[in-house]
């Protein structure tokens, strides 16, 4: 491979939603800095927002306050929020819609040039170009550089501050150093972790994109950052097969989740997000499954918009229903839980951040559904969260000069990728350990295959096994840079599932119902859980640290750090 | 479910490749689909390809059953065409400036 030296004052990690708005903000407030964006693909269509999204779920309409979306968020996840964040957040959810707009995303408006509103929380758009309008703003940027197809792999990090970060060209024989003053993380949640709905040929079609693999978390925990709430996963509730968004259905057309018995369930188990899964769990398990989205007898004028409405996010479910000849109207929508994420912007994990959204690394910022305590972002929240960030790093490199990487710590990253580039008869290969992972973390904590439940006796057993594959990646070898992306993705995934298994283990109470659903400890207990389950590496082992909870009145700074 | 390449209709501008989220097609002198079970189904490089020759289907284990389809874009018109094995074709327009009703 041939080494590259760059430098920059903002380095940003992950060209996704919050990635690009960060850089975009940057350049507004301060056009002189220079900011490089790296991103593992091409940002005209990278992360969740590739195939389009299909409504803001995050707005403050008409009669509402931030305040009111901050208790929504807050009640959904049984009290695990940072008030700080999401109040910060919420703040900002109206204003970034408009610069949406502007850019040029199509928002429905009544005669009156209002927005139309879906339920509460929710505006309707046309999502499908959502993210090349986001990547078009980006290179009119005159000192922003983006770097397409470069994945970043490592931190440089020196008594807690950030010097920089590592990583390697996809597609030629490139390592790069990155020297930075500051660095915004923007790398998403994690999918992969779990054996998915689709084991086989569609073993891709998951709802969360495959693609984003947990590296932010992984260089994070490698780096000594503080994280929080790993164990508050997400499993999204989906049409079956296609894995397809179902709040279309639930809101659009009013569709009422029923069982094979016809009779609507989910007044029986309640309406939070993790209560909607549980409710199908239980039905199932109590001989009343396939549950379904009651779609029958909407109009054939629905059918037609619903057909649309899909083709602009998830196609496959238009082609499903165009292929089986059955319309909505004529059958309804199967719906199952799928695997497990770890995803800051539904649910609450991710770094640990003051309110300005630094994490526990000085100089190191994150946004978007990397960063936890704040969750129910989506869209608009993972934009709130790049500005917010960006704005900080701007405060931040005022005062404080570039750190330059050292060539000591250079060779040691490069070295270890060309380790694996020289390899030769490997044992196994990628896919195989990837199998194995998921495979544990399906039996052994909590996935699909075990109803999302587990006992501390499993997940020993699941660390253990976890330990096991991850030693077997040093054996690993790779044939060309796209192989060497997949061994570093899944050391990733191991890395992000040690910390999973410590965080499900740490929380001994069930707050939130298939979400972390400890079965020797099937009640929730305020007294002792009311409170965040933090962790952190600390020579080579994970080390829980409990942490109070931080209400919104409040600006959260690390007086604290451990 | 994944998508197929028709290296016939191919012009080998490259911007399927360059999209994909996953890095999953590669590029000779046409573009070639290199890891088929990795595709997410996106459809990113249907959309990006103006020779429609990138196609999609459903994978037989989530319920496919052979049909394969591509778009074609004309201003603000998307239109994505859907060839069955039967020999029909069923067509849907969409507008890029109109809203989704739900
Ligand atoms: C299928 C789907 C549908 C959704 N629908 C809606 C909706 O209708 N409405 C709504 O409001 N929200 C929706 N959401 C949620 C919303 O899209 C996300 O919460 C939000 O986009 C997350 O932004 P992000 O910047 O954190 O992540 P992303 O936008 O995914 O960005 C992460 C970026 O980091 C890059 N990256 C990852 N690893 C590396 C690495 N190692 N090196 C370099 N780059 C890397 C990725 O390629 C990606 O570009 C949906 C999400 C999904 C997955
Ligand atoms: S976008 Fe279409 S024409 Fe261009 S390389 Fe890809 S398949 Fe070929
Ligand atoms: S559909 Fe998406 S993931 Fe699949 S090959 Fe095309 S761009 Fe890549």
């Amino acid at each position: 491979m041939e080494l590259q030296k760059l430098h920059t004052d903002v380095l940003i990690i992950g060209g996704g939603t919050a990635g690009c708005y960060a850089a975009i903000t940057i350049a507004e407030n301060s056009p002189d800095t220079n900011v490089i964006i790296c991103e593992k693909a091409n940002i005209r269509r990278s992360g969740c927002l590739a195939a389009g999204v299909n409504a803001l779920n995050a707005y403050i309409t008409e009669g509402h306050t931030p305040q009111d979306y901050v208790d929504y968020a807050r009640q959904d996840a049984e009290g695990i929020v940072r008030g700080d964040l999401l109040l910060t957040m919420s703040e900002q959810l109206n204003e970034v819609t408009a610069h949406l707009e502007r850019l040029g995303l199509v928002i429905l408006k009544d005669e009156n040039g209002n927005y139309v509103t879906r339920g509460k929380r929710n505006l309707k758009i046309n999502g499908e170009n959502i993210k090349p309008l986001l990547a078009d703003a980006v290179y009119r940027l005159k000192n922003v550089t983006v770097l397409n197809h470069i994945n970043m792999t490592d931190f440089s990090v020196t008594d807690d501050r950030i010097n920089g970060a590592f990583g390697f060209n996809t597609q030629k024989e490139i390592f790069y150093s990155i020297s930075a003053k500051a660095v915004i993380i923007c790398t998403g949640g994690a999918a992969g972790l779990y054996q998915p709905n689709n084991t086989g040929f569609s073993r891709h079609k998951m709802w969360y994109p495959p693609f984003n693999t947990g590296a932010g978390y992984a260089m994070g925990i490698r780096a000594g950052a503080e994280m929080t709430t790993f164990e508050m996963r997400f499993i999204a509730l989906r049409c079956k097969d296609t894995i397809a968004p179902t709040g279309t259905l639930a809101q659009g057309v009013s569709a009422k989740q029923v069982n094979a018995l016809g009779e609507v369930y989910e007044n029986k188990y309640g309406l939070t997000t993790s209560q909607r899964v549980h409710g199908t769990v239980m039905e199932n398990l109590n001989g009343r499954g396939p549950c379904y989205l009651k779609t029958e007898g909407i109009t054939s004028e629905q059918d037609d918009a619903l057909l649309k409405a899909y083709l602009n996010m998830a196609p496959s479910q238009t082609i499903k229903w165009l292929e089986s000849g059955k319309m909505p109207s004529q059958q309804n929508v199967e719906i199952e839980g799928t695997e497990p994420y770890i995803v800051g912007g539904h649910t609450a994990s991710g770094y640990w951040v003051d309110t300005d959204r630094e994490t526990t690394i000085h100089g190191l910022f994150a946004a978007g559904d990397v960063a936890g305590g704040c969750p129910q972002k989506y869209v608009t929240g993972a934009l709130a969260e790049g500005k917010i960030a960006a704005g900080s790093a701007l405060k931040y490199i005022c005062s404080h000069d570039l750190h330059e990487v050292v060539d000591e710590e250079i060779s040691r990253h490069f070295s270890k990728a060309e380790k694996f580039l020289n390899g030769e008869n490997a044992r196994f290969d990628c896919e195989q350990l990837e199998e194995a992972m998921q495979t544990v973390m399906d039996r052994y904590a909590g996935g699909i295959r075990t109803n999302y439940r587990y006992n501390e006796k499993q997940l020993a057993a699941a660390n253990e096994r976890i330990s096991q594959i991850e030693a077997l990646t040093e054996t690993l070898c790779a044939h060309d840079m796209h192989e060497l992306m997949s061994i570093y993705e899944l050391r990733e995934r191991l890395t992000v599932c040690k910390s999973l298994i410590a965080h499900l283990e740490a929380r001994k109470e069930t707050r939130w119902h298939s979400f972390a659903e400890n079965l020797d400890y099937p009640e929730r207990d305020d007294e002792n859980y009311l409170c965040y389950i933090n962790s952190k590496l600390e020579n080579g082992r994970i080390k829980i640290i409990k942490r109070r909870t931080v209400k919104e009145d409040e600006h959260y700074e690390h007086n604290d750090r451990q | 479910m994944s998508i197929m390449i028709d290296s016939e209709k191919c012009i080998g501008c490259g911007r399927c490749a360059e999209v994909c989220p996953g890095n999953l097609i590669v590029m000779d002198s046409k573009a070639y689909m290199k890891y088929p079970k990795d595709c997410w189904g996106c459809t990113s490089c249907i959309k990006e390809c103006s020779a429609g020759a990138v196609k999609f289907f459903l994978g037989a284990d989530m319920g496919g059953r052979g049909s394969l389809v591509y778009t074609r874009q004309q201003g603000d018109i998307l239109t994505w065409v859907m060839e069955c094995p039967d020999g029909s074709v069923k067509e849907i327009r969409i507008n890029r400036k109109e809203s989704n009703r739900y």
